[in-house]
């Protein structure tokens, strides 16, 4: 039986369908997983995306032609039979379902499986063969328990607070950034936000996106304006001339790489928070088993490892090598693989 | 071990120096003696002897994880520190523990004396008792290594908050023989002797690289002498016995046995401050003579015929029990030349000769001679400057001569541990031989974290194979790679070792076809080896 999907050099395709899913060259015809810049690009003839994916890809792409479609909803295209279903990496994200003929593949884009309380959470879908991302495809990641994770932010705010201290808290624009925003306790002080995170607060708050009141930065921003704040900054701000404007501080960042010491000190901030929106090492594990695939294609990560791993559980397991970076850990350096 | 766990993820967690002093003084302010004292041992060194080996720590905790060994060891590359490997990777403990650090250490040192089987039981029943944090301390003082960050320097001054106390008079106090089963709190810290054990050394001063004479007034303020390549050493004779001490604190009397006759000259309440040099014929011999010396605890007399080794003394620290670190280099000079002027030429020890010059101009003159005469440049110390400790600007300078360089092929990479796990960072590089490229040293310093980051990148978009941690790369980067000196080695393909190799840039500007050839370091080591 031919295979449902093929890996090529512009991206992963579906004969059956003749489209793309994520493509990182232009094709006529894209399927979209989620918003991010390394799986929706421009260039593209078509894009089909969620409905939630939507907003975020006309804000960063511009005029683009695009279908959309609900999670769950079955949609022809040429032989194959297609639909999105929810991945639990940002709001809209999903996993897409590709059906030819009987056999049933699942790209998986970027996932998690613990809920965060603003993405849809990540639904296992069964199917023959998937292809899993596995930025974090090793046992030394395993995340900090949400409620774990709240108090440790919500203290270290309260704490420089009473200090006299401004808390800048590096986070990614899209996803982390507003995830981080709906735990916080707005009671400690004023929460304002980078420009390029402000940006994305008013797409997601467009599409109904509950989130508490933020104020973006402008030059006028200062601790003296806004005392005891919590400032969300993207990763690249951090220990930028940028931050200067708020006093005496201290600096956090938040991703999965905190995991590690070695990471953790090279990034010199005062704080390290760990928290993905990428499966740990037990929700990989634990996603892949759900499916009931025995073949499986892993792609952007520790992948060398990953696929032994699972060779090694019994499964079919292939290194697919795609255009795809992860959760980068310094601030020009995408993930492994 | 929580509050000891507490100032690890403080210190641990910030850059800032006075957040990572405000951590260590809150913890001498309220710890208890003995978790006090083990606290200073830890981070100054002394730490328990190693448990049990590395390789066998590995083997249980991937048991107790249920990982394969080979996963294990894929993880230990990307974490780069064993104990947090261990601790990351172990299920996550329901327990709760927490007794003292000095209680812990003693349970360590207990599990040293077990036999194998009854060692691991007692591992795995800690590791299940302790939360994340603790565990990872606790795997730290398994495996012998406690380095986090925190200097001597550190700990000296926020003792010196925490009790009131002259920073250099407390440096001085933590010097030497000491551990925690020979002192307490009392006797090292609250009392007021610090030579109460004859075995302690003064603390080493330490100079910077000249970068200009601008500031340095006339030429007749200054002593110069020659910069030997050997290890600094603190000889000490006291009491009838005597006491060699590295910089890095380590006590190195049984590794050079010959300077032990130097008792029978140099009175008691002596303490010298030159260079464990190997000699012979009056001349230096090159530094990797010393080198095979370095890593043993005992001499064989074939390396002591080899490479016999005289202290080169430059300054004395002691003199009849003295302490006259306070009067000027020049009159410790002439006291240092005096006890040394009868010392017969058989005895292992030399005055560091001063070199004559009146201008700037002459002192250049006089550093081009380096190379010729064994050493690796001058040093310049102010006449009428007192001994100081640590490094400190002014006083003393050392001018050393140009690195040797030249230009190699990056053809490995592998990454970093600590704070550049996860980084490539250590390179192997090739010089061209024909078609070939032959690797010829290893060298992980020098270039900008900007650079270590962009060459990470690329390694990881083209790994052309790997070996363990180990990728190769298609040779396309050249890199100008500096050293201090080059010698025939058997053990390297290529036939050379060189001596302090590193990164002094990347030639962005330079084809492969451009990099230097083996006949190229040959020719380098028929003119400096």
């Amino acid at each position: 039986m031919a295979d449902v999907l093929t890996f090529t050099d512009r991206g992963i395709y579906c004969a059956a369908g003749d489209f793309y899913i994520d493509p990182w060259q232009p094709v006529d015809r894209a399927l979209i997983t989620h918003g991010h810049s390394d799986h929706a690009r421009s260039g593209m003839g078509r894009y089909l995306a969620t409905e939630g994916t939507a907003p975020v890809m006309r804000h960063r792409l511009g005029e683009i032609t695009l279908q959309t479609a609900s999670y769950g909803q079955q949609i022809e295209i040429g032989d194959a039979q297609v639909s999105f279903h929810p991945a639990g990496h940002v709001p809209g994200s999903a996993q897409i379902r590709v059906a030819v003929g009987g056999q049933v593949w699942v790209v998986s884009g970027d996932y998690k499986t613990v809920a965060d309380g603003m993405s849809e959470p990540f639904e296992p879908v069964t199917c023959h063969a998937f292809i899993s991302e596995c930025t974090f495809g090793l046992p030394v990641f395993k995340w900090t328990p949400e409620d774990v994770l709240t108090r440790q932010i919500n203290d270290w705010w309260a704490a420089n607070a009473a200090a006299g201290r401004t808390s800048i808290l590096g986070a990614y624009a899209l996803g982390k950034a507003q995830r981080l925003l709906t735990t916080v306790d707005v009671s400690i002080g004023p929460i304002l936000t980078h420009g390029a995170i402000e940006n994305t607060n008013d797409v997601l708050r467009g599409q109904g996106i509950p989130l508490p009141d933020t104020t973006r930065v402008t030059p006028d921003t200062t601790h003296k304006t806004h005392p005891g704040a919590l400032v969300l900054a993207t990763p690249s701000a951090l220990g930028t001339s940028w931050t200067r404007r708020f006093g005496p501080s201290s600096t956090a960042f938040a991703s999965g790489w905190m995991a590690l010491r070695g990471v953790r000190r090279r990034r010199a901030a005062d704080r390290g928070f760990i928290v993905s929106d990428h499966a740990d090492w037990d929700g990989l594990n634990s996603a892949i088993k759900a499916t009931g695939a025995d073949k499986l294609f892993v792609t952007h990560g520790y992948t060398s490892s990953f696929r032994r791993w699972l060779t090694d559980q019994g499964y079919d397991a292939h290194v697919v090598s795609t255009d795809y970076q992860g959760e980068g850990f310094d601030k020009d350096d995408e993930g492994e693989g | 071990m929580k509050d000891f766990a507490t100032l690890v993820t403080r210190v641990d967690e910030s850059t800032k120096t006075s957040v990572k002093t405000a951590a260590l003084v809150d913890y001498f302010q309220t710890a208890s003696d003995a978790d006090k004292l083990w606290t200073i041992a830890l981070f100054t060194g002394r730490r328990p002897k190693r448990t049990t080996t590395a390789t066998r720590l590995r083997e249980w905790a991937a048991e107790v994880a249920g990982l394969p060994d080979w996963l294990f060891e894929d993880s230990y590359n990307v974490v780069g520190d064993l104990a947090e490997t261990i601790a990351l990777v172990l299920p996550p403990s329901a327990g709760d523990e927490d007794k003292p650090l000095a209680e812990w250490i003693a349970y360590v040192r207990h599990l040293s004396t077990l036999e194998d089987d009854d060692r691991k039981a007692g591992i795995l029943d800690a590791w299940s008792r302790l939360p994340q944090a603790e565990r990872f301390l606790f795997t730290k003082l398994l495996t012998g290594g406690f380095r986090i960050g925190v200097s001597a320097k550190l700990i000296t001054r926020a003792l010196s908050q925490a009790t009131g106390q002259p920073e250099a008079e407390l440096t001085h106090k933590l010097m030497g023989n000491w551990t925690p089963d020979t002192v307490t709190w009392e006797t090292l810290i609250e009392a007021d002797d610090p030579t109460a054990d004859l075995s302690r050394p003064y603390p080493f001063y330490l100079a910077y690289q000249l970068d200009s004479f601008d500031d340095l007034g006339s030429p007749a303020e200054w002593n110069a002498e020659r910069k030997w390549d050997g290890i600094r050493g603190q000889l000490i004779v006291r009491g009838g016995e005597h006491y060699l001490w590295s910089r890095g604190e380590d006590l190195m009397t049984d590794r050079f046995p010959e300077l032990a006759q130097l008792r029978d000259y140099l009175p008691d309440g002596t303490v010298i401050d030159g260079e464990v040099l190997a000699f012979s014929d009056e001349r230096p011999l090159p530094f990797n003579a010393l080198q095979k010396r370095i890593g043993r605890k005992t001499v064989p007399k074939k390396l002591l015929t080899e490479a016999p080794v005289v202290l080169m003394a430059y300054d004395l620290l002691e003199h009849g029990g003295n302490d006259i670190r306070s009067k000027t280099f020049t009159a410790r000079r002439n006291q240092l030349s005096l006890l040394i002027k009868d010392i017969p030429s058989e005895a292992p020890m030399r005055l560091s000769k001063s070199v004559d010059f009146t201008t700037w101009n002459e002192l250049s003159a006089a550093r081009d001679q380096s190379r010729d005469l064994g050493a690796e440049g001058l040093m310049l110390k102010r006449c009428d400057s007192p001994y100081l400790s640590g490094r400190k600007r002014g006083d003393w300078w050392k001018w050393k001569i140009d690195p040797l360089t030249i230009d190699a092929v990056m053809i490995y990479a592998q990454a970093g541990h600590g704070r550049r796990a996860n980084l490539f960072t250590d390179y192997t590089f090739a010089v061209r031989d024909g078609n070939e490229l032959v690797p010829f040293t290893k060298a992980y310093s020098g270039l900008t974290d900007a650079e270590f980051r962009e060459i990470t990148a690329w390694v990881r978009k083209n790994t052309l194979q790997r070996f363990g941690p180990v990728r190769q790369v298609p040779p396309t980067h050249v890199f100008e790679i500096a050293f201090e000196g080059i010698q025939e080695s058997p053990r390297h393909k290529s036939g050379v070792a060189l001596r302090f190799p590193r990164m002094l840039r990347w030639r962005r500007d330079k084809p492969v076809d451009e990099a230097n050839t083996l006949d190229d370091l040959k020719e380098m080591l028929a003119t400096y080896g």
